[in-house]
């Protein structure tokens, strides 16, 4: 019904935040590490810094918010004018939107953000085992 | 329908971006993110589907699955246009701009 707004509230969240951070991160330059690449090859290298990794979730976000809302449109759960929620003119479905946008809405936001996370731990192992491999050559 | 093809749109970006992986400059980063995002939270309401139908989530009607299948595909042009347009506007390239400007000699 509504679910699609839950996640697009926390990509206006996460958006805002990075947004922040890669100003911040405009002022302080990165530190250089020395880092394995690919073929043996060993060269000075910055890591990704987190606003970038937020940006993914941020694509993820706003994605799949906006391909949702598509479907939601096609379904005609969301009409150009107001109250634009089909759901929102009735008290019965009004409650059932809520309920929805509380269940799926919520568990679409958490697995998004938990897969994303996970993306995160493992780039960040890979980076670490990059610099490690490194120290170890040299 | 509509998960399982935008799933498939996913995995076909993912390996496109991983072949021309790491210059990227068609930014099929952002395509990646985009059918992933939509396929987890279509995933999230496939398991409240099922949780509610049972097994009839895996036997559709006819009608329902074509109709399914129609979104799915709109889908991935909507997403696809999604895609050209950032390509566009952030020109990575920068064929727009040298298009738009003409260099004195």
């Amino acid at each position: 019904m509504a679910c699609f707004i839950v996640p697009a509230t926390e990509a206006i969240v996460t958006t805002v935040v990075s947004k922040v951070m890669e100003k911040k991160a405009a002022q302080n330059a990165a530190p250089t590490v020395c880092a394995e690449f690919a073929h043996g090859e060993i060269a000075q290298a910055q890591r990704t810094p987190f606003y970038k990794k937020l940006m993914w979730l941020n694509y993820m976000l706003w994605g799949g918010a906006f391909l949702l809302a598509f479907e939601h449109v096609w379904h005609g759960e969301v009409v150009p004018f107001f109250p634009f929620l089909t759901a929102a003119g009735d008290p019965i479905e009004r409650a059932q939107m809520l309920h929805e946008m509380a269940t799926a809405g919520v568990a679409m936001a958490v697995l998004v953000t938990a897969v994303w996370a996970g993306i995160v731990a493992v780039s960040t192992v890979i980076e670490k085992r990059a610099m490690k491999a490194a120290a170890e050559q040299q | 329908m509509t998960l399982l093809i935008t799933v498939f749109a996913a995995a076909v970006c993912t390996a496109l971006w991983y072949r021309t992986a790491p210059k990227s400059e068609m930014r099929i980063g952002i395509l990646c993110w985009m059918f992933w995002g939509a396929s987890l939270m279509w995933l999230v309401d496939a398991v409240f589907e099922y949780a509610e139908l049972g097994a009839e989530y895996f036997t559709p009607a006819a009608q329902d699955m074509l109709n399914d299948a129609f979104l799915g595909l709109s889908v991935v042009a909507l997403g696809l246009t999604a895609w050209i347009v950032i390509l566009l506007v952030k020109d990575p390239k920068g064929v727009i701009r040298d298009k738009l400007l003409k260099k004195n000699d």
